[in-house]
């Protein structure tokens, strides 16, 4: 503790005062963390650079931008033709919105396969949903903002949502709206939430990290970390297998915005928003495709955003509907089988959420819908009293260290 | 021994080789992003495309004065009476700051245009309308800190270091000219 491990005495002389370097160095640089991370332990921080690209290109963005229904739809055509560098920057933006929830919601399945919301990682999970909450709020009212067909037609279907709720519902959708439709006030409050909120998801995501380095990573067997032969400081080894799951995100983020920028939106979107006439077919953005076809599936109004809220809640709940205490899929023959049907199931939502609702594709929505309940609320809770699990490994490092017995594991630490 | 630590100088010197140029490589990746994001604060086209104005001068009288906008600044055009530019043409440069003929400002001596904005802090002067304050020389005068202009635009007493500027601006025909 007399030395300090810093030879810049510029940075020696902060760190004395203000411990920032030693902070991070303690949490990026020696944080220890599992040797045996695979790949799908990158898109966390994949999911973090993904933030910080929509908030820099976001408020640049907002420079460039005007809130108001009579200028916002020719302000953002504006930003793609004229501003400079205008065109590369929305698309940036716009597709950073998919990217972003494509990486989230591999990371939400990673967790749900290797089981990393169990106890002690109960509130890092919760933290979680609460982000993946935040986020699906920011990114309805940012696709509300560019003034287009569907931004106007989804901002009124959605925001009608509340009006399901029994006797205040009509008044929660005026003070919503501000007004008795979607009109100038709606769109300026989205605009100042849409702002706002990414600024949230930081502080939300900065507890989530102080809960992830509170107990380390979960890992691909799901064994707690019994020393420190079962760990490698975080720096170099995570850092390089970040940077260069980044870089090959970064392929596929760049392919997307150069050569296909408008794959994942909606040709209506550069109509201009008309009060008077609905688009023949609305459909929301397509992260939001398996939510929809949940709140399609139901019959009833109330019932409808009940059971759509309601596949998020589940989320919330999860640590303590899971009565196993195995978290690796890889020990649970049963469970992984039913993961891959809820990870279809979840495809098939969002295929269902696409289509029109009529015909087979109401039927096969409320048998989707009716599997993903059931997988959360009666098969988790029930499975393991069924399932028979496989002997877990003695130790992180025993897989690759020792050939068949526990104990020749042992044999091979006690050497080294 | 020797050849050991000989290959491992080697390798130390591929390692520093291939570090300076992932650094490198990362560098000119980072200003590659930041430069798009630094230019969208730079003039959009359809701001560079309002940068110019026309103006018909035909209605002005000796001695009136309009102000335009060009570039969301005010240019002062004034129609000089035959006192003014005798004023103007006659000054010895040796008394300013920065000295000018007026002939090197005014193509045409009848019509002086200038862009209204004080040299000194960016104030726009006075002199424009018949009842303004125009100062000791006759021309304009910026209230904030007291410089005063001539019938040319000359800075000739208080703070500003240069003259009013002229812009560049033709004249289409007769009467119409167009700034910028």
């Amino acid at each position: 503790m007399s030395k300090s491990k810093f030879k810049n005495p510029v940075v020696k002389w902060i760190d004395h005062r203000l411990p920032v370097f030693s902070f991070m160095d303690h949490e990026l640089n020696h944080y220890p963390t599992p040797k045996n991370l695979n790949y799908f332990w990158n898109f966390g921080s994949l999911a973090g650079f993904a933030l910080v690209t929509m908030i820099i290109t976001g408020i640049v963005l907002s420079m460039n931008y005007t809130a108001h229904v009579d200028y916002a739809f020719d302000s953002v055509e504006r930003i793609m033709r004229d501003v400079n560098h205008g065109w590369l920057i929305r698309y940036i933006h716009m597709n950073g919105a998919s990217f972003f929830f494509i990486v989230v919601y591999i990371h939400i399945f990673r967790g749900l396969y290797y089981g990393s919301y169990k106890a002690p990682r109960e509130l890092l999970w919760i933290l979680g949903v609460l982000i993946l909450l935040l986020m699906m709020a920011t990114a309805f009212m940012g696709y509300v903002l560019p003034w287009g067909q569907m931004s106007f037609w989804g901002a009124t279907v959605i925001t009608n949502l509340f009006s399901a709720i029994p006797l205040v519902g009509e008044s929660i959708v005026t003070w919503l709206w501000g007004g008795f439709s979607v009109d100038n006030s709606t769109l300026n409050r989205f605009f100042s939430l849409h702002f706002v909120l990414p600024f949230v998801i930081v502080g939300v995501v900065i507890l989530h990290l102080v809960a992830l380095h509170r107990f380390g990573s979960n890992n691909p067997i799901g064994i707690d970390v019994r020393g420190t032969q079962d760990t490698v400081p975080f720096s170099p080894y995570y850092t390089i297998k970040d940077l260069f799951g980044l870089s090959v995100f970064l392929s596929f983020f760049a392919a997307a915005v150069f050569f296909f920028p408008n794959f994942m939106g909606h040709p209506d979107n550069y109509i201009e928003a008309n009060p008077m006439v609905t688009p023949a077919h609305i459909v929301p953005e397509w992260y939001f495709l398996p939510f929809y076809a949940i709140l399609r599936a139901v019959p009833d109004k109330l019932g409808g955003v009940l059971f759509m809220f309601g596949a998020i809640a589940v989320l919330f709940i999860l640590p303590w509907l899971d009565r196993s205490p195995v978290r690796s899929s890889q020990f649970r023959p049963i469970f992984k089988i039913f993961f891959w049907i809820l990870f279809l199931d979840c495809i098939l939502l969002g295929y269902l959420g696409a289509m029109p609702a009529e015909g087979i594709y109401v039927i096969l929505s409320r048998i989707a819908t009716a599997y993903y309940f059931f997988h959360f609320l009666i098969l988790f809770p029930l499975l393991p009293y069924i399932e028979k699990t496989k002997p877990l490994p003695i130790s992180i490092s025993e897989p690759v260290l020792g050939g068949g017995s526990p104990a020749s594991a042992f044999a091979m630490r006690e050497k080294k | 021994m020797p050849k050991n630590s000989k290959s491992k100088n080697n390798n130390e010197g591929k390692r520093d080789f291939l570090i300076i140029s992932t650094y490198a490589m990362a560098g000119i990746g980072a200003a590659s992003v930041a430069w798009p994001l630094i230019d969208q604060m730079n003039p959009a086209a359809d701001t560079l495309a309002l940068a110019s104005t026309e103006v018909d001068l035909s209605s002005l009288e000796e001695g009136q004065a309009i102000t335009v906008t060009w570039r969301g600044k005010p240019v002062f055009v004034r129609h000089r009476t035959p006192e003014e530019i005798k004023l103007a043409k006659e000054v010895s440069l040796d008394e300013m700051r920065h000295p000018e003929t007026d002939e090197e400002r005014v193509p045409n001596e009848k019509f002086i245009v200038l862009v209204g904005v004080c040299t000194h802090l960016g104030c726009v002067p006075l002199g424009q309308k018949s009842g303004d304050v125009k100062g000791q020389y006759g021309g304009w005068f910026c209230p904030c800190h007291g410089s005063h202009y001539d019938h040319s635009g000359r800075i000739r007493k208080g703070p500003a270091p240069t003259n009013l500027e002229v812009p560049s601006y033709k004249f289409l025909s007769d009467n119409i000219i167009k700034i910028g």
